[in-house]
């Protein structure tokens, strides 16, 4: 057990180290993907042979692979040779808060975060670390008793590295997809957590709290395993809206629930969506699966998704062990341009595997918001139960609301079930709540929390509440 | 409190109200009544400030005010109320919580303080007795899955809650059984006061034996072509409305 100073000799350094930018700057790796740079990113983290190795497999991959079509939007231009991969994630300080966008700043305002933490989401140059040294202390003291793991990957990968090696890209392979191979092959940092046998998770686990999981950005890589009887619940995320100077996000996130175990995994994503007319804004472009691969294992995904100028993720779950459950609950929000095609893949494999799907898009503007959804239930999968329920909102009439609803069942035994419904904020229902002395903004934003609140309620007390602030503010300025 | 001058409104291009005028005063009970089409919820809507109504002429004072200058929110937070005749349903927004807003939203207005949540809870508790609603609705969300007369009640629970100067109730005895009928009337009859004003939009004279009003209106073809006293409901019982139009055509004709 480390003691505290030595930890706050750590992040002193780790401040001393991004102060010096121009340092940094010149270990830049060559802007361009190739060969050479995963080497560079590899050497530069120390990584043993055999991830290195995964890297160049992940990366000849890649090169095989071509950009999909089938999404419902066009897919924007990337220039792949025109990102470095190894930099300091946060390229520029900003000296104050003046230089931000004033309506960043406004939303903060209204969701009520603290100016220190402000500063730090928007990329100002500020102390921030120190006020969150002790509650991160505290933390891992009480996390490292019960031998719960929580550390970057990099520090997973030198101090864990047969649990790394045992469970990485055992979800999601190397080759999955293109964004998950460029990930695989470049992925700079992110998050690693290990829950032991029987060991049930006393706090929730956010990257909030863990010091070094600031500026990983990019190609970020989470890997959780939740062993025999252990349960986690994992936040990610952060309601205040997020400035970041890359446009491409390719994170990957698997989650393995070994017997009977459970994982909760919770979302709430506010990057940047561009501005009205959709310029700038983030393309996150993320893979996320989790296995039951133990019997009577459940993992449960979370979602709110109001940020990005395009979102495009599927958190799925393959149920493999017998009588493994799998939850998908998501609110995706989209207003002016943005664009959302999000939903999820359950896998049935084992027997009496079930799974429930809540699925609510809300569109505004001249956004577009699709559903798309698979579920598949094997050969094996006797009694396999799934219910599936997805909704649309729409806010005005110039955005779009779309169902791409897929269902492959080869068990006789099982039953899918899917509904889905289309609705319009009525007028009637706003002028009813004008009539008792509620404004239009505010009409809006109870019958949007309204109808999102079976997903809501998923989430966790603090974030539950923050995320509801959040879909009100969202909305501003969407209706009349 | 009131008074509406030579009203004139019209929804669609269509022509709903055409120079009405009625004077309503702290204390009165007013009915309206009239046939199918007369413009009685056309008249409750524009003066809510529902958008798709146009007035095209006339005024409308609230208690020394422009009402027709204010937004619908700032209509309700002046103390104007109007328990509608089909209450919409808003799925996922409990009762309480849409009334803890409304009430806060017009206490804002006033330069009050909100209400804490302890005082909400007993001021909730005390109307909920006093108007004898079901106390498992409030919990509930908003008039979701429930039934036509449930759905009134809560209206006029609202009511008792936001304890407005001016109610409008819009065909509110209309879906109810018997018995709820004379629980809605007491609720009302309760609400009544000195510096409080109602106009009661019915079509039957049912309503008005629990609910006596000061006077009632006869609204036919956007005018009101005849005010009385509660008699005036009872001989409308028995003869109809036709003899009234047949009098306002033999004026207009004059």
């Amino acid at each position: 057990m480390r003691n505290s100073n030595e930890i706050i000799d750590d992040i002193a350094n780790k401040e001393y180290e991004f102060g010096f930018t121009t340092d940094i700057e010149m270990e830049m790796a060559p802007v361009g993907l190739n060969e050479d740079t995963i080497r560079y990113i590899s050497a530069k983290k120390e990584e043993p042979e055999w991830l290195l190795q995964w890297r160049l497999k992940a990366f000849a991959a890649f090169q095989k692979m071509q950009w999909p079509s089938w999404q419902h939007f066009k897919m924007p231009e990337l220039d792949l040779q025109k990102i470095s991969y190894y930099a300091a994630p946060k390229k520029k300080s900003l000296k104050s808060l003046d230089e931000v966008d004033p309506e960043i700043l406004a939303t903060m305002e209204k969701l009520g975060i603290p100016l220190n933490e402000q500063k730090a989401l928007t990329g100002v140059a500020v102390d921030v670390v120190f006020d969150s040294v002790s509650v991160a202390t505290t933390f891992r003291e009480k996390l490292a008793e019960l031998g719960v793991i929580f550390c970057s990957f990099g520090e997973a990968v030198r101090e864990h590295p047969e649990l790394v090696k045992e469970y990485l890209g055992t979800v999601v392979p190397h080759s999955d997809n293109i964004f998950a191979a460029l990930n695989a092959a470049v992925f700079s940092d992110g998050s690693f957590v290990y829950i032991p046998k029987g060991v049930r998770c006393p706090m929730e686990l956010s990257t909030y709290f863990r010091i070094n999981a600031e500026n990983t950005g990019q190609f970020e890589r989470t890997l959780i395993i939740c062993d025999d009887n252990a349960y986690v619940s994992y936040l990610e995320g952060c309601t205040a809206p997020r400035r970041d100077e890359n446009q491409l996000h390719a994170a990957v996130v698997e989650l393995i629930a070994l017997n009977h175990a459970e994982i909760k995994y919770s979302t709430v994503q506010n990057w940047y969506p561009g501005d009205k007319d959709g310029n700038g804004g983030i393309y996150n472009f993320v893979t996320k699966r989790g296995i039951c691969k133990g019997n009577s294992s459940k993992i449960s995904w979370t979602q709110v998704e109001t940020g990005s100028a395009i979102t495009w993720k599927y958190p799925s779950v393959i149920l493999q062990g017998d009588d493994a459950e799998g939850e998908f609950y998501s609110v995706a929000v989209t207003r002016n341009k943005q664009i959302a095609d999000t939903g999820t893949k359950i896998y049935h494999l084992g027997r009496n595997t079930r799974s429930r799907i809540i699925s609510k898009g809300i569109s505004a503007g001249t956004s577009d918001n699709t559903y798309r959804g698979l579920v598949q239930v094997g050969p094996r999968a006797a009694n396999a139960r799934n219910f599936t329920q997805c909704d649309s909102l729409l806010i005005g009439d110039r955005c779009g609301a779309h169902t791409f609803p897929y269902i492959e069942s080869k068990n006789s035994t099982a039953t899918v079930e899917h509904e889905a419904t289309t609705s319009k904020i009525g007028e009637d229902q706003i002028f009813y709540l004008n009539q008792r002395g509620i404004n239009t903004e505010q009409a809006v934003a109870l019958i949007v929390n309204g109808y999102a609140k079976e997903v809501l309620n998923q989430l966790p007390m603090e974030f539950a509440v923050e995320a509801q602030k959040l879909l009100s503010i969202t909305l501003e300025g969407s209706v009349g | 409190m009131l008074t509406i001058k030579n009203l004139h409104a019209e929804v669609d291009g269509k022509k709903i109200l055409k120079g009405l005028n009625l004077e309503i005063k702290a204390g009165e009970m007013h009915a309206i009544m009239g046939p199918n089409g007369a413009g009685k919820s056309s008249l409750a809507s524009v003066l809510a400030g529902r958008e798709n109504y146009t007035v095209t002429e006339g005024e409308v004072i609230f208690d020394g005010k422009n009402l027709l200058d204010m937004s619908p929110e700032d209509r309700a937070r002046e103390g104007l109320f109007l328990a509608f005749q089909y209450p919409v349903e808003i799925p996922g927004v409990s009762n309480l919580n849409f009334l803890k807003t409304a009430l806060n939203e017009i206490r804002t207005y006033h330069n009050l303080p909100a209400m804490e949540a302890k005082e909400f809870l007993k001021l909730t508790k005390e109307k909920q007795q006093m108007m004898d609603f079901n106390a498992n609705l409030m919990n509930r969300s908003l008039n979701e899955g429930f039934s036509g007369g449930e759905k009134k009640r809560n209206e006029v629970f609202q009511m008792a809650m936001l304890d407005p100067k001016f109610a409008i109730l819009d065909e509110t005895d209309s879906g109810l059984d018997i018995d709820a009928l004379r629980i809605v009337a007491n609720g009302v009859n309760k609400l009544r006061g000195a510096d409080k004003a109602f106009m009661v939009i019915t079509h039957y004279q049912r309503l008005l034996d629990y609910i006596v009003p000061d006077f009632v209106h006869v609204l036919a073809d956007g005018v009101i072509v005849k005010t009385g006293n509660k008699d005036l409901a009872l001989e409308l019982e028995e003869k109809g409305y036709d003899w009234l139009k047949e009098d306002v055509h033999q004026k207009e004709s004059v």
